[in-house]
């Protein structure tokens, strides 16, 4: 592919004789993401099947989740999803300064995100309510049940959204050196759509742990 | 192949889209707070379908994309669903 121009990085001259395939990366950020979707489609087909037959114990599980919480995380998410999509707008228009502002406002709510994962999670180990201990041992089979998913889910989840904040400081940090502008920007949107892709995973497990009693 | 020029969404378009998924997700808290007994799934899925298409759409850009990339990601909802249904299938006729 790249044969010209290997030896010299990329200054602005040689970006017009640079073979690039932008089309081809988002096509396999897509395929990437298409793994993630399965791997996350999978938890929810488990749930949905435990949850089909043992349906009173996930209602009182549910019952004891903080909706409010929950609610607010996926405000924090969903405003997220806006600052990334407006940052990439931003880059598209030549204003990187406004992209790179906008990104740090991404990752202060990915941060706010975990935080309040914290106090949620850490309320209910407060009050011994994790596998192992003698109150959840005593807890019905199905509700057990709920709480390993709820657990396990939310989770895989959070560490998406620590992945996702690592990605885009990277993207951050090529956006102040330049290797990420007006006319290449494929890797931010590519960063981009993984980060909207924590926020759809986030769009379905709070309905379906939060909100169906 | 020839770079298509690129569809630049505008920030009030992606500011709309944040109002439409607020609302949406206003909605589907308030509603649940109603016994709708089996409708209550529905409502909730429902919703969170339109969201998921919307973030799809705008924020992923897959509306001003190469349109082979929206055919792949039905493709693969369509895989997924067929798994749901066909596992529900099995559980639903066991006794």
């Amino acid at each position: 592919m790249s044969t010209n121009n290997t030896t010299t990085d990329n200054t602005t001259t040689a970006v017009n004789h640079d073979h690039r395939d932008d089309a081809g990366r988002k096509m396999g950020m897509w395929l990437f993401l298409f793994t993630e979707l399965l791997l996350f489609g999978g938890l929810f087909l488990v749930y949905s099947i435990y949850r089909f037959m043992n349906p009173a114990d996930f209602s009182n599980g549910s019952h004891h989740l903080d909706v409010f919480m929950g609610a607010l995380n996926t405000m924090v998410l969903i405003t997220s999803s806006l600052t990334v999509a407006l940052s990439i707008t931003a880059i598209q228009k030549g204003n990187s300064k406004l992209a790179l502002r906008l990104l740090a406002l991404t990752i202060l709510l990915a941060i706010f995100f975990l935080v309040n994962k914290y106090f949620e999670w850490g309320h209910k180990i407060h009050y011994d309510l994790y596998p192992g201990t003698a109150l959840f041992k005593a807890l019905p089979p199905g509700e057990g049940l709920f709480y390993v998913l709820y657990y396990f889910m939310t989770g895989l989840h959070m560490i998406h959204v620590i992945v996702g904040a690592v990605i885009l400081a990277v993207m951050g940090k090529y956006i102040r050196e330049g290797s990420i502008n007006s006319s290449n920007y494929v890797l931010l949107e590519n960063g981009g759509l993984y980060w909207h892709l924590v926020d759809l995973i986030w769009i379905f497990l709070f309905p379906l742990l939060y909100l169906i009693h | 192949m020839v770079e298509q020029k690129p569809h630049i969404v505008e920030y009030l378009t992606n500011i709309y889209v944040w109002i439409a998924l607020a609302t949406l997700t206003i909605i589907t808290i308030w509603v649940s707070e109603f016994d709708l007994k089996l409708l209550t799934v529905t409502v909730a899925l429902g919703v969170a379908s339109i969201k998921a298409t919307l973030v799809l759409m705008y924020f992923m850009h897959l509306r001003f994309d190469s349109k082979i990339l929206t055919i792949m990601v039905l493709v693969t909802m369509i895989v997924f669903l067929s798994l749901i249904v066909f596992t529900f299938f099995d559980y639903s006729y066991r006794s």
